[in-house]
């Protein structure tokens, strides 16, 4: 014990303990966590059978045929489910703010953010990758692409972009949490609202909003720009083509600045005090 | 009676405590809502008339989803009671002298009014800015359309309020409760209006009870709903008593059966 205190554990050691703890916590109650996790396989499910509905009414929106649509949420779907399982334990730091238990993961000698990501994992949240996925296989099969190693390659990148602009979201949004404790769903609009709407063609936000959602939230990086590259598809805001292939850079960026700004947040952090 | 009302008023209170969540709870409700408009947008786009439905009805419904669904309670997995029957306080609650259901569904009337004063206008203000609105000016829709939010209110509270009670028996309603969010929430018409849905799907999604609680108030509201006020209003009574009803007996069966947890 007394090496561990000498040498801090490394935060992805420590992260993935930290996840085998909860886990065995969570195994606990499997009636409870098959029931929510089912709930969560339907919930996922009903946004799909959204889509379907709104295509049983016309054939193509916002110039998007229903694969094409399909592999925009696919992709999105699956990123996004991979980051809620890496990533959604950020979801729980506003109370431990609130409450003041967030002290303790202070004064622990790990990582901060490795304990914030990690926190009440539970491995329901695996369920959510199964329509995600089943739902892009289909789209893959349904589209008439002709693939190439290039867009092979592409499509791998964008889902793995994708997950990492996600947990950069995940992490920002934990720390809107620190500047505003109650505000809970602000942070939301970030994670939940980014992935709404990269589930549709991004033209049908309109130029305004739709650029918005590319310079200042990259949003479109996470599937909407490499996916028009992969369906051959003309940008309908006849941005340059450099940006199809310019996620990797985004993610990395981004990444780089959400953990600068978590360091910020954790060096400015008051506790609450009571 | 007054004690309900004090219940009321006193919950009404605290959930009007909370501003500054209330403001960033308002900017959320707003996005998204703006997310489900230019959806709908889109769709109108490709087809001017769905069921009677033209563009501006439906950038109006996306944000009288965003307006209602923080009183109706959509995003709610039961009442405040749940946590209270897993922890054991609820043997606090069935001492206290009044009728246990209408106690907290006076609790739970002070969170929908004090959340529906400080959340439901902001977002539909914000929409009718920037998208075509269709909200009428006869004082008689506007007095249809309230009925029908506080018939499909108590039908929101009902069906919570049963879900709650179950953890009576299974010590844990919060699986349940998943299972019934995730069907309320698409069978409420958040995801998508259910006029848009089509065929068997339509006529199942318009008879659960769900549709009262935005559907059928908006529909109201824009002088579409078939079959009237009248059928409106009728359809949400059912519902509303069918479900009070089952929350009664559950509650005489719990109150004789069941062992408080806690110890």
């Amino acid at each position: 014990m007394a090496e561990s205190a000498e040498r801090p554990l490394a935060a992805p050691v420590a992260y993935l303990l930290l996840v085998r703890m909860w886990s065995r916590s969570a195994l606990q109650y499997r009636t409870s966590m098959l029931l929510t996790g089912l709930g969560q396989l339907f919930t996922t499910s009903l946004d799909l059978v959204a889509i379907l509905v709104l295509y049983s009414q016309v054939k193509v929106l916002g110039g998007f045929t229903l694969p094409q649509t399909l592999y925009l949420y696919g992709t999105t779907r699956v990123a996004f489910a991979l980051s809620d399982i890496v990533a959604s334990g950020v979801e729980t730091l506003a109370d431990a703010i609130r409450l003041g238990t967030f002290d303790l993961v202070l004064i622990r000698p790990v990582s901060t953010l490795a304990q914030v990501l990690a926190d009440q994992f539970n491995p329901k949240r695996f369920n959510k990758l199964v329509p995600a996925a089943a739902t892009l296989i289909w789209a893959l099969t349904d589209l008439p692409v002709h693939w190439t190693a290039a867009k092979i390659a592409v499509c791998a990148g964008t889902i793995l972009c994708g997950f990492v602009l996600y947990c950069a979201f995940w992490v920002l949004s934990g720390c809107i949490s620190f500047l505003a404790v109650d505000a809970r769903e602000l942070a939301n609009t970030f994670t939940y609202g980014s992935e709404f709407a990269t589930e549709y063609p991004l033209n049908i936000f309109g130029r305004p909003l739709g650029l918005t959602l590319t310079f200042v939230v990259p949003v479109a990086f996470v599937t909407w720009q490499p996916s028009l590259y992969v369906l051959g598809h003309p940008d309908p805001f006849g941005l340059p083509g450099f940006l199809r292939l310019a996620s990797p850079v985004v993610a990395a960026v981004f990444s780089a600045l959400a953990v600068l700004a978590w360091r910020a947040c954790i060096r400015r952090y008051r506790s609450s005090g009571s | 009676m007054r004690v309900y009302l004090t219940a009321a008023r006193l919950s009404l209170r605290r959930y009007l405590t909370y501003r500054s969540s209330a403001v960033a709870g308002v900017v959320t409700t707003t996005v998204f809502g703006f997310i489900r408009a230019y959806v709908l947008v889109a769709l109108w786009k490709q087809k001017p008339e769905i069921n009677g439905w033209d563009l501006a009805d439906a950038t109006t419904y996306a944000f009288l989803t965003q307006g209602l669904m923080v009183p109706m309670g959509v995003f709610m997995n039961g009442t405040e009671l749940g946590p209270r029957i897993r922890s054991g306080d609820v043997a606090i609650d069935l001492y206290r002298p009044v009728d246990f259901q209408c106690w907290w569904l006076a609790l739970d009337t002070g969170r929908a009014v004090g959340t529906g004063l400080l959340r439901s206008l902001p977002p539909v203000l914000a929409g009718s800015l920037v998208f075509p609105f269709a909200l009428p000016l006869s004082p008689v829709r506007w007095i249809a359309f309230s009925l029908c939010c506080v018939i499909g209110y108590v039908v929101s509270f009902s069906l919570r309020y049963l879900i709650s009670i179950i953890a009576f028996w299974t010590m844990d309603e919060r699986g349940v409760a998943a299972l019934v969010f995730a069907v309320g929430f698409f069978c409420s018409g958040m995801i998508l209006p259910l006029t848009v849905m089509p065929g068997t799907l339509g006529t199942i999604v318009q008879h659960t009870p769900w549709a009262t609680m935005i559907q059928i108030p908006s529909s109201v509201l824009f002088g579409t709903q078939p079959g009237g006020v009248g059928y409106a209003l009728a359809f949400g009574l059912f519902w509303a008593l069918v479900l009070m009803g089952a929350g009664r007996l559950l509650t005489e069966a719990a109150r004789r059966k069941v062992v408080v947890q806690g110890g």
